[in-house]
């Protein structure tokens, strides 16, 4: 029954780190560019919802509604004024270039927020649904989460493959200037992306606090980190890999706390994503692509 | 990966704080005219950054003792604050920024990491030091010029184990720490050794780390299933109501002790006081005291911030007021050296005793801890109440 109720908060945290993983692959997939402020876009939507419901006391739909709209335009923003510049420049000077958002984000949370916690109203409530007498519990927070995971993962294959949109991403994610030659507008597919990304990254935060309610300027950063690591670890650009990663990384995690060390837990998760890597170097789901010389 | 490039990106948060502070700045001291002669005293502490609540409080506790010092006459004081966003590295270039300025003496740095860097540069420099809050045992440890106003960290984790045990208010014990903070460590250590000593039992003993901060069910189910009644959580209060939370939601409800980090957990927005109903801690300041000198503090620092003080501002308070007992009684005046204060000081701060807000009676040893009494607190209905 122990292993069972570690089994849930794994799948708990994992859910968590899932759905940042998805946004995070979704950007990468399609623009070929790790976002690294995604986890301080999560930040964003997780202040301006906390701020819609406990300031203005918005009923919670409405405020993770406009945390997705706040949050849309500050990722179309952030690549119009950050990344769109440096479209032709080498990936480094871009990555950098996201770093350095992500603490621009963090820095203007704090001035605006300043660093004092506050403490996230769950938007989900705090019930649970509990089996064998009260000895596993799940919280609603949980089903709720894994329920987003799986909607927007098969809403956003299905967006990929089948919407002219998503036809124009996937051409965009395999040669930008084949698909420029096409027909196709690139700039505007590439917004598109961060748009839908940082729609999600709001919904991620939201239920990030939910299920750990405390919320600082620096909440993002470290899910955010996971999150990344549990995308690579599933097959960056795979969508359904950030699923399966973000929910095994959750697991083991708990487990490597429960049944090794506390203080090592970290350290087993990093050794496994390595032993993984290893053997699988594009992820348990990621394609393998031959580059033709 | 994210941290490789960190150096990087500090181009930008350096401009960033920068303007941050430039924005935030306050007009200058009242009593301070340029002419007159002040003593030049400068500090640094995280004033952005993630542990930015505890720099500002313990600069606005110090400005406050500053601007009321300077309305009496006599001894003058400027301030100056400089920002090292927790950061060791940056903590040293703040210093050394303050020494350009002309510090005469110092407030070292609010947070220990950091402190410990700029207790090196001030020990070297011969500029005396009195850190309102940094706790730990190397800052202090092996330099004559550097005291603390706060508690050393093994004094709390002691002083923890022996209130317990003179209290009996638990019998097996569980603790729960933050293995990658100098803090945490250091009370952990001192709490094992003394309740060993005392015959009190640890069933449990648990640890988290930056990072994986968020989920704590793997060591609240060990310490409940180890039959834990009371947990000792030597951390700061934001990873302690997560604790709370998730132990409410397992249904698990032994007693809690905290130690002075807890301080502050009913001032977070939104946080259901439920929650910490019945939550002991040793701490030096209340905020919710009847003392006169308290009750003043609180309301001037209420006015001008806008927040209840917490202990680290009133820790910056008693250090200003601290020197100032110590320069009058060592006749000491504006024009002296750096060099020649510190002698003074560490001759003054050796003899002297001290009351503040934080404590009667207050002394120091040679190797820079204070010694005072904790008093016990618990919280009740939402506020702090005195336990003895």
């Amino acid at each position: 029954m122990t292993f069972l109720n570690f089994l849930i908060s794994g799948i708990s945290l994992g859910s968590i780190y899932a759905i940042i993983a998805l946004g995070y692959t979704m950007v990468y997939g399609i623009a070929k560019m790790l976002n690294f402020a995604h986890g301080d876009v999560i930040m964003v939507g997780a202040y301006i919802c906390f701020y819609a419901v406990s300031r203005f006391s918005l009923p919670p739909l409405a405020g993770v509604v406009l945390a997705m709209l706040v949050c849309t335009v500050l990722g179309m923003l952030v690549e119009r004024l950050a990344y769109k510049p440096l479209r032709a420049a080498p990936s480094l000077a871009v990555l950098i270039t996201a770093i350095g958002v992500s603490y621009f984000l963090q820095n203007t949370a704090l001035l605006l927020w300043s660093s004092n916690p506050k403490v996230f109203p769950s938007v989900v409530g705090n019930g649970k649904i509990e089996m064998f007498g009260g000895q596993l519990t799940i919280s609603h927070v949980t089903i709720v989460t894994i329920a987003a995971c799986v909607i927007i993962m098969l809403a956003l294959t299905w967006f990929t493959g089948n919407t002219r949109m998503g036809k124009a991403m996937r051409a965009c994610s395999e040669d930008k200037g084949a698909a420029q030659l096409m027909g196709i507008n690139v700039n505007a597919t590439i917004s598109m992306t961060f748009a839908i990304g940082s729609g999600l990254a709001a919904i991620a935060g939201v239920l990030l606090c939910s299920a750990y309610p405390t919320l600082v300027p620096t909440t993002g950063s470290m899910p955010g980190i996971k999150a990344f690591t549990a995308a690579v670890f599933g097959g960056i650009g795979s969508i359904p890999g950030a699923l399966l990663g973000g929910l095994l990384l959750g697991v083991i995690e708990i487990f490597a706390k429960a049944y090794i060390s506390t203080q090592l837990s970290d350290a087993v998760v990093f050794a496994v994503l390595i032993v993984v890597l290893l053997v699988k170097p594009a992820g348990l789901l990621g394609k393998q692509i031959h580059e033709k010389v | 990966m994210k941290k490789k490039f960190a150096c990087l990106a500090m181009a930008m948060i350096m401009v960033l704080s920068l303007a941050a502070c430039g924005g935030k700045e306050e007009a200058p001291s009242s009593g301070s005219e340029s002419g007159a002669a002040a003593f030049m005293l400068g500090g640094t502490g995280p004033l952005t950054g993630g542990a930015a609540i505890y720099g500002n409080a313990a600069k606005n506790g110090a400005q406050i003792a500053v601007d009321e010092i300077n309305a009496m006459g006599g001894i003058q004081f400027e301030l100056k604050y400089e920002d090292d966003t927790h950061d060791p590295e940056k903590a040293v270039n703040a210093y050394n920024a303050l020494k350009d300025w002309g510090m005469q003496i110092s407030l070292g740095s609010v947070t220990s990491k950091p402190c410990e860097a700029t207790a090196a540069e001030t020990y070297a420099d011969r500029i005396f030091a009195l850190t309102p809050s940094a706790s730990s045992t190397a800052t202090t440890e092996g330099k004559d010029n550097m005291f603390q106003m706060c508690f050393m960290d093994p004094n709390q984790g002691s002083a923890s184990a022996q209130y317990i045990a003179d209290k009996t208010l638990g019998t097996k014990i569980a603790i729960i720490w933050k293995n990658d903070d100098v803090y945490s460590k250091g009370i952990h250590d001192t709490f094992t050794a003394k309740a060993a000593e005392l015959g009190l039992e640890i069933v449990s003993d648990t640890t988290f780390a930056d990072g994986n901060d968020t989920d704590f069910s793997v060591q609240l189910s060990d310490a409940q299933k180890a039959g834990a009644d009371l947990v000792f959580l030597p951390m700061y209060y934001q990873p302690a109501s997560l604790i709370f939370a998730q132990a409410s939601n397992m249904g698990y409800a032994p007693k809690w002790f905290g130690v002075d980090g807890m301080d502050g957990i009913l001032t977070m927005e939104g946080f259901d006081a439920a929650l910490a109903e019945g939550v002991m801690l040793l701490t030096p300041f209340n905020a919710d005291s009847d003392d006169e000198a308290t009750k003043a503090f609180v309301a001037e620092y209420q006015k001008r911030f806008n927040e209840i003080p917490n202990q680290f501002a009133a820790d910056g308070y008693d250090c200003v007021y601290a020197y100032k007992q110590a320069l009058e009684a060592a006749g000491a005046t504006p024009d002296m050296s750096a060099e020649e204060l510190c002698g003074l000081m560490i001759e003054q701060f050796t003899s002297m005793t001290f009351n503040g807000l934080t404590g009667d009676g207050m002394t120091w040893d040679a190797s820079g801890a204070v010694s005072k009494s904790p008093k016990g607190m618990v919280i009740e209905n939402g506020a702090y109440v005195g336990l003895d």
